[in-house]
């Protein structure tokens, strides 16, 4: 027995040897002795300008190191996963879809950052300010704006329009099981139609021809004809922003953001518990709140800045105002009907 | 310098292989150890030599039990059927894998290799791919390397069976005058008697996993232990006779065998035990008037004239004999034959 | 010392080597697994998941296309496996290379070339697009050993009177039939584990085991139901590992390697036609691969190399963190250590399995049967089990590995090790085994007998097991997404990160991405495809 636990030793000696020899694939950043990394937890749409991180490094002496885990839900639940053993300092792109869950696991700590009532107040979704809203993203049905102009088609408006004939085979959404903005959209159903309208609006949505796909890749840049894809389908479900990256060569938006279909999502970032660097994770918590990482978040991370008073990059006035209106579910509505939504939808539309 | 096997035993699952053997070969012999195929010889050479795991008795090299100690620090050279040579080298480099794995200095190895090239008649041949080698050149080339490291003991497995006639006569003799010359102990496993007997100084019978017999080759071939072991060797008739001052009264005739002691004795016959009355080739030793037959088969050979001849007798139908080559017998001729004490062994 | 102990020492030398695969397989892909699927058991709900008949139709379908997807790729791989081995033709050594390609190729990207073909997606696009990335697999496994296996014995069946058809059928194909039992196992295992293009040609209407699973694991945190439905995959896997196992158990030394021997030839006779159905087979794998080359050069307003040079940078407004070129050195390395890792444990993990299956007793032979189906098993579980597995157990580890960047060349590791052993293991197999005898009677101890023989016999298998691990790392997606970080992303990673942004440059450059990677692919290919042929001829005649 005891041998055996040499030998296993021996191994795993070995193999961490190996593991070593073999670090080629290093990466890790020097940093000075001054200087602290606070570990950044976030979702694979984060993008930040190279400058204002290093600025920030400057003044503050933290360098973000970042760590990607998937989209918003992956990331919530890799949290979850983690939470007695957390993978890093500090957590940013949880949304208002899986708040409550991050909530109620309680994966972080509280904390009232001092630029929080510059906005971000707004979407405060519980009293200790676990979670620090950063910026809000809202996924809008979009439009193929010179298709319906060359068809002579007036441009659909509405959710209704949408389930219109004259609108046949025309739109393509995404699986709410496998794409956020998949989800999002069936949230905004929910809302809009109530928790026992929704299902009679997809099957009307259904016959009407739409068609789903798994992820937001297809859909978009396959199947939709505003994008570089040139797809068949001129109706997409997409994000608020995304016209803002389709500009043509005159500088007009060649789609346009149905923005009576939007649905808001908030994405929060928080202090995660558990973590060995509280003081320096709050100052990442504060940068992200700061005016000087907010006007960024717009032109690359395609979302609009949480924070009031924040400049939009040029041309998204017109290609990709704010919708003023958009429907919203509670975080614990949500966090109690999604999964139930999500199958009742698989039955409906799926399959 | 020897070695000496006892009570060893070889199981392939339940299975024995090669049961109780005991076997001894004295510095500088030569051994062959002759039997049909499925005998369990090459099982018995290859646990000599260490490949296949006893299951019982020992291996001793000059006192030293063998058990513990791994294939490639035995020192004993081995010869496979087919060569096995490595493909990936050519000749000499086949030759000098043992004296590099022997740690003999690399200035050395030319000289070697030339040697054993010259000894296994293959001078010049060092540089050659091993895949455009014969298959006798091959077999020197094997001999070569198995050589090369000078074992203790060299054991060899069918080495010239893979070859066509001509050339395994030859290489047989080659081998013979080899082995001699370098006075080298050796262990040669064969069914073929007559190449047992032209390389070997002492032979043993393996049968069923088990030693039929051992002794010197002459005395093996003259006097066989049992019928299975006669049969073997080559006899196809067996005959009850009686023996009184040194010659031998039998059905087929009365044969002068000075060696036999008075007494009931039992003859084994090989087919040229028995030829055509009268013929020239029929040597001096011929006593008696032999017997009447009816050939029923004739097939030419290289030196005589292979027949099956009906007796009629009630003990047996038919025998094997020979008749000289120009002889112009066909099935249903009658022929008379007589005993030649050259082609007879004493069974027994 | 009794023949016994002397057993008893090999043995123990066969447990030493055979500790630092183990060690690895059960640090990096059982402890992880065994923790997460471990978590849904404790959450309850697993009987019910097990239950429910929708779980048994998931894995109907997932177990019926993958078995699909399997025959088809080894249909196609035959004529291309013959085509490499046995034909001397100009533009043979080009096919040997490109074949390779698709294997590399993203999943996104091979999901949304195949979308372009069949926009619906759908059961057929699904069958062919994964048959698609393993065709490689079958003719590269089959194609070595067929180029080793003796022409002698087919030949002879020609002289009996079997018709070129029969003959291989009787002869040339039972001994080919570890090699493509070998490669059909690892085909059915990639199909069966597919993700990203189940996902993407399957729709919302065609899921599998392992779409399911990632749903639920990452999307839902269901683990209770994610842990029923790996016991299901796990079963399913486990299953298929047998079937193969039997298959190589029944053929076993079926074939006889020849060394130096070079069995190519100009074809004849009905012969073209098997080389014309290899070119097609081909043809058709490249179809895909050039419709992307040119979306990588083509813009709305005509062609441009607008792509090709934003590799230098990182993508519009910083899609990703490190420019097109960082990421392809950043695959490269990550590919290099990988392919080292896998080549150690691998190779060390054959050893011992031959070694095993040569040993006397059904103990011995059953224990290399179990490590030989245990070493598969990585392929037929899914990364994301693994990547959460991941995540619940190395901070236990000194240096927190869940974050660490060494994590990625580990986890592409584990999904090469099988391959090398599935190409090694055969070869090394067939090496006769009186060589090493005759070897061993010459004075060379066991190690010696290894690196003086198995290791010449068997470079060429070697070199191409490196050479196809290598190549699979770099277009190891699955895995790596999970666990590569975003300051040090991986090509395929990065490519995934450019589609899934709006802008027509990001594609562009993301289509570009994909040419830059099968570039690095068949420029590593051919290196060390060079490499191996130099060797191995060199080799003989050089000791």
């Amino acid at each position: 027995m005891k041998r055996r636990a040499v030998q296993t030793a021996v191994a795993l000696g070995t193999v961490t040897v190996l593991a070593g020899a073999c670090s080629l694939s290093g990466g890790s950043g020097q940093t000075g002795p001054q200087t602290a990394t606070v570990t950044l937890v976030t979702h694979n749409s984060w993008a930040a300008p190279q400058e204002v991180l290093d600025a920030f490094e400057k003044q503050s002496g933290i360098k973000i190191s970042v760590l990607k885990q998937g989209d918003a839900g992956a990331l919530t639940n890799k949290l979850v996963l983690t939470k007695a053993s957390p993978l890093g300092d500090v957590a940013y792109g949880v949304d208002s879809t899986f708040a409550s869950r991050a909530l109620s696991e309680g994966i972080f700590e509280p904390y009232t950052s001092p630029e929080a009532d510059r906005g971000p107040q707004r979407y405060a979704v519980d009293q200790e300010h676990r979670m620090s809203a950063v910026d809000v993203g809202d996924v809008c049905v979009n439009i193929d704006t010179g298709y319906f102009l060359a068809k002579g088609l007036p441009a659909p408006a509405s959710y209704a329009d949408l389930a219109d004939p004259k609108y046949k085979d025309l739109m393509v959404a995404e699986d709410p099981a496998t794409a956020s903005p998949g989800l999002a959209f069936l949230l905004g159903t929910i809302a809009h139609f109530g928790e026992d309208g929704w299902q009679a609006y997809w099957k009307k949505l259904k016959a009407n021809g739409l068609k789903v796909d798994s992820g937001w890749e297809e859909a978009y840049t396959k199947d939709f004809s505003g994008s570089s894809g040139k797809g068949p389908r001129p109706i997409v479900v997409s994000y608020a922003s995304s016209p803002a990256a389709e500009l043509g060569e005159d500088g007009k938006p060649r789609t346009k953001a149905l923005l009576d279909t939007c649905y808001r999502q908030v994405e929060y970032a928080g202090v995660l518990a558990g973590g060995k660097q509280v003081e320096r994770a709050r100052k990442v918590v504060d940068f992200l709140l700061s005016q000087q990482f907010q006007v960024t978040v717009a032109a690359n991370m395609y979302v609009y800045p949480a924070r009031q008073g924040v400049d939009l990059p040029a041309g998204w006035a017109q290609a990709a105002p704010l919708p003023q209106q958009p429907a919203q579910l509670p975080a614990d509505k949500v966090q109690a009907g999604r999964e139930k939504w999500i199958s009742e939808w698989r039955s409906l539309v799926g399959a | 310098m020897s070695l000496s096997v006892r009570d060893l035993t070889v199981h392939y699952g339940s299975f024995a292989a090669v049961r109780d053997v005991r076997l001894d070969i004295a510095d500088g012999e030569v051994l062959a150890l002759l039997g049909p195929s499925g005998s369990g010889k090459s099982t018995l050479l290859r646990a000599i030599a260490g490949l296949e795991p006893a299951t019982r008795g020992t291996v001793n090299w000059d006192g030293e039990d063998l058990a513990a100690v791994p294939v490639h620090r035995r020192g004993f050279g081995l010869v496979f059927q087919d060569g096995q040579l490595f493909g990936h080298r050519d000749v000499a480099a086949n030759i000098a894998f043992g004296l590099r794995m022997h740690r003999v200095p690399r200035a050395e190895h030319a000289a070697r290799v030339r040697r054993l090239l010259d000894l296994v008649g293959l001078a010049g041949y060092e540089r050659r791919r091993v895949t455009e080698l014969s298959g006798g050149q091959a077999q020197r080339v094997a001999l070569a390397r198995a050589l090369a490291p000078e074992p203790r003991l060299l054991l060899l497995d069918e080495p010239l069976s893979g070859l066509d006639a001509g050339l395994r006569e030859q290489l047989a003799i080659d081998l013979a005058a080899l082995l001699r010359r370098s006075k080298i102990t050796a262990l040669l496993v064969t069914h073929d008697q007559e190449e047992a007997f032209t390389v070997a100084d002492g032979v043993a019978v393996l049968d069923g996993g088990e030693i039929r017999q051992e002794g010197a080759v002459r005395r093996v071939w003259q006097g066989p232990a049992d019928d299975g072991v006669a049969r073997f060797l080559g006899v196809t008739t067996f005959v009850d006779g009686v023996a009184s001052g040194g010659s031998v009264r039998t059905a087929l005739g009365e044969v002068a065998l000075p060696e036999v002691g008075d007494g009931p004795v039992r003859l084994g016959l090989r087919p040229h035990a028995l030829r055509l009355a009268g013929s020239g080739g029929a040597g001096s030793g011929v006593t008696g008037f032999g017997v009447a037959g009816e050939v029923t088969a004739a097939v030419h050979r290289r030196e005589h004239l292979r027949l099956v001849v009906a007796l009629g007798l009630p003990e047996m139908s038919t025998v094997d004999a020979v008749a000289p080559v120009t002889a112009d017998l066909r099935p249903g001729d009658t022929v008379r034959l007589t005993l030649d004490p050259d082609g007879i062994a004493v069974v027994g | 010392m009794t023949p016994r102990a002397v057993l008893t020492a090999r043995g123990t030398g066969l447990a030493l080597l055979g500790v630092l695969p183990l060690a690895f397989l059960v640090v990096f892909f059982a402890w992880p697994v065994v923790a997460i699927v471990g978590r849904g058991f404790t959450a309850g709900g697993v009987g019910a998941v097990l239950g429910d008949a929708a779980t048994w139709r998931l894995a109907g379908f997932t177990v019926a296309s993958a078995a699909a997807s399997t025959v088809l790729a080894v249909l196609a791989g035959l004529p291309v496996a013959y085509l490499l081995a046995r034909v001397r033709l100009p533009g043979v050594g080009l096919v040997r290379t490109l074949v390779l390609v698709p294997f590399v190729l993203p999943t996104v990207v091979v999901g949304l070339a195949f979308r372009t073909i069949w926009p619906d997606g759908g059961v057929l696009s699904l069958v062919l697009a994964n048959a698609f990335f393993n065709v490689a697999v079958v003719a590269r496994t089959v194609g070595g050993l067929w180029s080793q296996v003796d022409t002698r014995a087919a030949e002879a069946a020609r002289a009996l009177g079997a018709s070129p058809w029969r003959a291989f059928r009787s002869v040339t194909l039972p001994a080919l039939a570890p090699a493509i039992s070998s490669a059909a196992a690892v085909v059915f295992l990639f199909c069966a584990t597919s993700f990203g293009v189940v996902l993407i040609l399957g729709g919302a209407r065609y899921r599998t085991l392992e779409t399911e699973i990632y749903l639920r694991t990452v999307d839902l945190l269901d683990l209770s139901g994610a842990a029923a439905l790996s016991l299901v995959q796990f079963a399913a896997v486990v299953a298929a590992l047998v079937v193969g196992a039997i298959a190589r158990r029944r053929r076993d030394g079926a074939a006889r390697v020849r060394s130096g021997v070079d069995g190519a030839r100009r074809p004849r006779g009905g012969e073209w036609w098997v080389v014309a159905a290899a070119v097609a087979v081909v043809g058709l794998l490249l179809t895909p691969i050039v419709s992307l080359l040119v979306a990588s050069v083509s813009t709305p307003d005509g062609w441009s190399l607008a792509g090709f040079r934003a590799l230098a940078g990182t993508g519009v407004r910083g899609t990703l963190q490190v420019t097109g070129w960082e990421a392809a050195s950043n695959s490269l390395r990550a590919a290099t250590d990988a392919t080292l890792l896998a080549m150690t444990i691998g190779v060390l993990a054959s050893v011992v399995l031959v070694a095993l299956r040569r040993a006397p007793g059904r103990l011995a032979r059953g224990m290399g049967e179990t490590m030989d189906a245990a070493l598969m098993l990585p392929l037929g579980v899914s990364a994301v089990t693994v990547g959460f597995g991941y995540l619940v157990t190395l901070d236990a580890l000194p240096g927190d590995l869940r974050t660490s960047p060494l994590l990625v060349p580990l986890a592409q590791a584990l999904v090469i090790i099988p391959l090398v052993v599935r190409m090694v293991l055969p070869v090394l197999r067939a090496v006769d085994v009186r060589l090493r005898q005759a070897a061993a009677t010459l004075g060379a101890s066991p190690g010696r007998v290894w690196r003086e023989i198995d290791l010449p016999l068997t470079l060429r298998s070697l070199v191409a097991a490196a050479g196809f691990g290598y190549v699979v790392a770099l277009g190891e997606f699955g895995a790596t997404s999970f666990l590569a970080r975003p300051d040090a992303p991986t090509l395929p990673v990065a490519i995934a990160g450019l589609l899934s942004r709006p802008g027509e440059l990001n594609n562009q450059m993301a289509y570009a991405a994909c040419a830059l990677l099968m570039v690095v692919t068949v420029l590593a290919v051919v290196l060390i495809d060079r490499f191996g042929a130099v060797r191995g001829r060199s080799a003989v005649g050089e000791f």
